[in-house]
């Protein structure tokens, strides 16, 4: 069991909360830079696995499975959302004939 | 006994609910029936209870329910039935009966008489709640009930504005007066930790005389009486009352209502007695106000604003005996006034009936022979109003008389030239209109006529009460048992020991003389205002002192001059300046800038979902970011 | 030693081909990066001894989501090149934004201490059987309770994916 952990250890933790932290970011700007709803969402998408795996490395690290239990949840929400998501994608599009965010500016002022 | 003193509320409220529900469907004869029917039970009723309490000298007391409990505090809901009490029950159901009897034939035509007889209805219940109540509080709702009533009743024929003006201007001037009760009510709870009339008493008899508490008590208690019994400064609202239909002003603004005041001081007999300063206020205002109503009615020329006068003085007189410490004389007075100025108002309405609703007394005269009946009752009602003998009046003025004297040779005159004026405005009135050669606008078209049975015969009842209920107390020269006296003796028990001792005893000649020098000058009177009023061709324009006698004093005017304006003038103030410029800028500086704020700042939505994202990181960004300097 | 090249190995990966999935001027690569991205996201499981999370990780994105994508990109035909770009500026100041939030994040998340393992007893706690364990006893309700928001999510899906009458 030490052995297990010492094996896991090899890393530091702060490699993985640097790695999460930049795929994060990533994810971040492509939300923020890209007008593409599609891509918006795979950048979602990144941001939650990217939340994920910081979650296991410490469940991991601290030898507790509540962390692994809850990345288990997130994958639920995050398939329920994605079905919910793209549905309504298809719905946007139908209606408008495009997946630009732009275009969905009907509550403006 | 407790159940029938709770019966007696209940048979005027359901009256009060059955016509007043049902006024629209109920047939227009069954209503005063019916309400006559309810008031009847209650005589009996009431008649029973002063057969118990007056045979027995005990006091019903009825505990109905717990009204306010809390803490320390407990009101119950309670009614007594003691002499004083039982009195005031026979002559509010007594009159009362007479008055709804001879309102059958009197609204007959009027297209609202269910709803006269569900007010009338309702009045009674809040009198009787006002003079059963066994605590000041309960009192007071009586005594709101009947100014709810009265204001009602009032402004009963609502589609003339004036009737209306009126019956708020009555509704006003009571609240003015009810507030002095109400801070009385305060004082007494803060004072006694009760509000028990019985307890307070009781505890009040321990305490000494002159009392700075009991003052203030006793001065804010009398601000009630004041306005309800229009003594000076808040009577003028009386008069004006009379724009009420006729019976209402026989029933509320004679016999009942107006004497709650009476009623109230005579309860907190106790309180009063040991105060002597208010007593003497009380004997000051009530003098001065029986002097003006009586030097006013003189001058007036309707029927029914001279007996209004007549009852502002009369009642005045009754304060008088209240400030002389005389209580029981003034529920004398008190009794006996409700039978002759019922009689007086009634026949007046009689009167007016004929004449098809005319009040003008200078249009009237001669009705003498047109209308005898009536002018045989008001014959009797003005002979015991003027006090003479062997009518009711003169039996009650003599006792009050009898008092003044025995407080002074200067009050006792007074009190003399008081009740002399009495003969003057009533004898003027009798002569005018039934004496009195027959007025152009008689001749001309009115189809005169006697009023119906069903008015008249109340109307004797009350004659014949006004003849013989002064026997009940004859004058101390000719006989020893005070009836009178003696019945409510129980009552002011209390009062009557803590009282100053008089010193004046009188002897037999200045008794003598009380009562038989004014009888000269009651003859003299009558003689000269026959001659006077009679042969008076024109109708003289008053000049000098007499027009300000005819103008009331001026006293609406006056009122008008130094509170109406005044509050006019700073409502316009405080309206423009403070209201709409302050208050209302204020409040619409707020409205608009919101609106300003909100045309600007809704332009940060642009709708745009990528600038949204942008605002979203950088919050969450700023949010990490303390969260890491902190 | 190994471990940690497998590390850089597939944090390279992973990074390089999150960058590809925004680089990329057609929907269709970008989808086929992320799948890549998941990839090597698995991977990192694995060498946390999260087994059961890499398989389930596979399972549901790479199987599933990506599938979803696919399937929306390829049906709507949405795989068109380029055809809307936000102004440089909003690409720097985006750039910018996430710059600072990977600042603030490091910045928040180093100082956590993990020294303290709470269940030292437990070994394998990434294997099916631990994790089993501990979900249909501890985390049963949420367990149970988020078939609901499938059913509600499927429900949902279709409700909105059915073509209006009118």
């Amino acid at each position: 069991m030490e052995n297990t952990i010492a094996q896991i250890q090899v890393i530091p933790l702060q490699y993985y909360i640097l790695f999460c932290s930049a795929l994060f970011s990533i994810g971040v700007i492509g939300v923020l830079a890209k007008r593409n709803a599609l891509v918006i969402f795979m950048s979602v998408e990144l941001m939650l696995n990217s939340a994920n795996l910081l979650l296991t490395a410490f469940s991991a690290y601290r030898n507790d499975p509540a962390g692994q239990i809850f990345v288990f949840f997130i994958m639920v929400v995050a398939a329920a959302e994605v079905a919910i998501g793209l549905a309504l994608l298809v719905v946007v599009y139908r209606s408008t004939k495009t997946i630009d965010i732009n275009a969905l500016n009907r509550l403006k002022w | 006994m407790e159940l029938i003193s709770i019966l007696l509320l209940v048979f005027p409220f359901l009256g009060f609910l059955t016509i007043g529900l049902f006024q629209k469907q109920m047939n227009r004869n069954i209503s005063g029936i019916l309400a006559s029917a309810f008031i009847f039970i209650n005589l009996i009723l009431s008649g029973i209870l002063f057969w118990y309490v007056s045979s027995s000298n005990l006091t019903v007391e009825t505990q109905l329910f717990d009204w306010i409990k809390f803490a320390d505090i407990s009101i119950p809901f309670a009614l007594t039935v003691d002499r004083l009490a039982a009195l005031m029950l026979l002559i509010i159901n007594g009159v009362g009966l007479l008055i709804h009897i001879y309102s059958i034939g009197y609204m007959k035509a009027d297209t609202g008489v269910n709803r006269f007889f569900s007010y009338m209805n309702l009045f009674v219940f809040f009198m009787l709640i006002l003079v059963l109540s066994s605590n000041y509080l309960m009192l007071f709702i009586g005594w709101e009930g009947v100014g709810l009533s009265s204001y009602l009743l009032i402004g009963f024929w609502y589609k003339d504005h004036a009737n209306n003006d009126a019956a708020k201007k009555a509704f006003i001037m009571n609240r003015i007066g009810d507030l002095g009760f109400l801070i009385g009510i305060f004082i007494l709870f803060v004072t006694f930790k009760t509000l028990s009339i019985s307890e307070i008493a009781t505890k009040a008899s321990l305490m000494p005389s002159g009392n700075l508490t009991l003052m203030a008590i006793t001065i804010s208690l009398f601000i009630g009486a004041m306005g309800k019994s229009a003594q000076i400064p808040l009577f003028t609202w009386l008069p004006d009352a009379m724009a009420g239909p006729t019976p209402v002003s026989a029933l509320i603004h004679a016999a009942t209502m107006v004497t709650a005041g009476i009623y109230l001081v005579a309860r907190s007999s106790v309180l009063f007695v040991l105060s002597p300063v208010t007593m003497n206020i009380i004997l000051v205002i009530g003098a001065v106000t029986a002097l003006i109503g009586g030097l006013i009615a003189i001058y007036q020329n309707d029927i029914k604003k001279i007996l209004a006068y007549s009852t502002v003085s009369q009642l005045g007189f009754m304060f008088m005996a209240l400030g002389l410490g005389s209580f029981s004389g003034a529920m004398f007075h008190l009794t006996t006034h409700a039978f002759f100025k019922a009689l007086l108002f009634l026949a007046a309405g009689s009167v007016i009936h004929a004449l098809s609703d005319e009040q003008d007394i200078r249009k009237m005269g001669g009705l003498r022979k047109k209308i005898p009946f009536t002018f045989a009752l008001f014959i009797i009602g003005t002979i015991a109003i003027s006090g003479i003998p062997p009518f009711a009046g003169f039996f009650s003025k003599e006792v009050i008389l009898t008092a003044a004297y025995e407080h002074g040779m200067g009050m006792g005159i007074l009190a003399t030239f008081i009740s002399l004026l009495t003969t003057i405005y009533m004898f003027r009135l009798i002569f005018v209109v039934f004496f009195k050669a027959e007025s152009k606008e008689i001749r001309a078209n009115h189809p005169i006529h006697e009023s119906p049975k069903v008015m008249l015969y109340p109307m004797a009842v009350l004659a014949v009460l006004s003849i013989i209920a002064g026997f009940v107390q004859l004058p101390k020269l000719f006989s020893e048992t005070q009836g009178f006296d003696n019945y409510l003796s129980p009552v002011f028990e209390k009062a009557s020991k803590l009282a100053p001792v008089s010193e004046h005893v009188l002897d037999v000649q200045t008794e003598w003389m009380i009562f038989s020098i004014p009888l000269l000058f009651i003859a003299l009177l009558v003689f000269l205002s026959y001659k006077r009023f009679v042969n008076e061709k024109e109708f003289i324009a008053p000049t000098g002192i007499q027009k300000v006698l005819s103008n009331k004093f001026y006293v609406d005017e006056i009122y008008d001059f130094l509170i109406v304006k005044p509050l006019g003038f700073i409502s316009v103030f405080f309206r423009g300046i403070l209201d709409q410029t302050i208050i209302n800028g204020f409040v619409n500086a707020v409205g608009s800038s919101t609106l300003f704020a909100g045309k600007k700042l809704r332009l940060l939505q642009t709708g745009n979902v990528g600038f949204y994202l942008i605002l979203m990181v950088f919050s969450i960004i700023a949010i990490l970011f303390f969260n890491i300097i902190l | 030693m190994l471990t940690q090249y497998l590390f850089f190995f597939l944090s390279a990966v992973a990074l390089i081909s999150a960058v590809m999935v925004l680089l990329s001027k057609k929907p269709i690569h970008s989808v086929l990066y992320l799948t890549l991205t998941f990839f090597t996201l698995a991977g990192h499981y694995i060498l946390l001894n999260a087994q059961f999370l890499a398989v389930v990780h596979i399972i549901v994105y790479a199987g599933a989501i990506m599938v979803l994508f696919l399937f929306t990109v390829m049906l709507l035909n949405l795989n068109i090149e380029g055809e809307f770009q936000k102004s440089t500026l909003m690409k720097f100041v985006a750039a910018l934004a996430g710059g600072m939030i990977f600042l603030v994040l490091i910045g928040t998340l180093k100082s956590f201490d993990v020294s303290i393992v709470s269940n030292p007893e437990m070994t394998q706690i990434g294997l099916v059987k631990n994790l089993g364990k501990t979900l249909y006893s501890e985390y049963l309700m949420p367990f149970e309770l988020s078939s609901i928001l499938f059913l509600s999510a499927m429900v949902g899906a279709v409700m909105l994916g059915k073509k209006d009458k009118n």
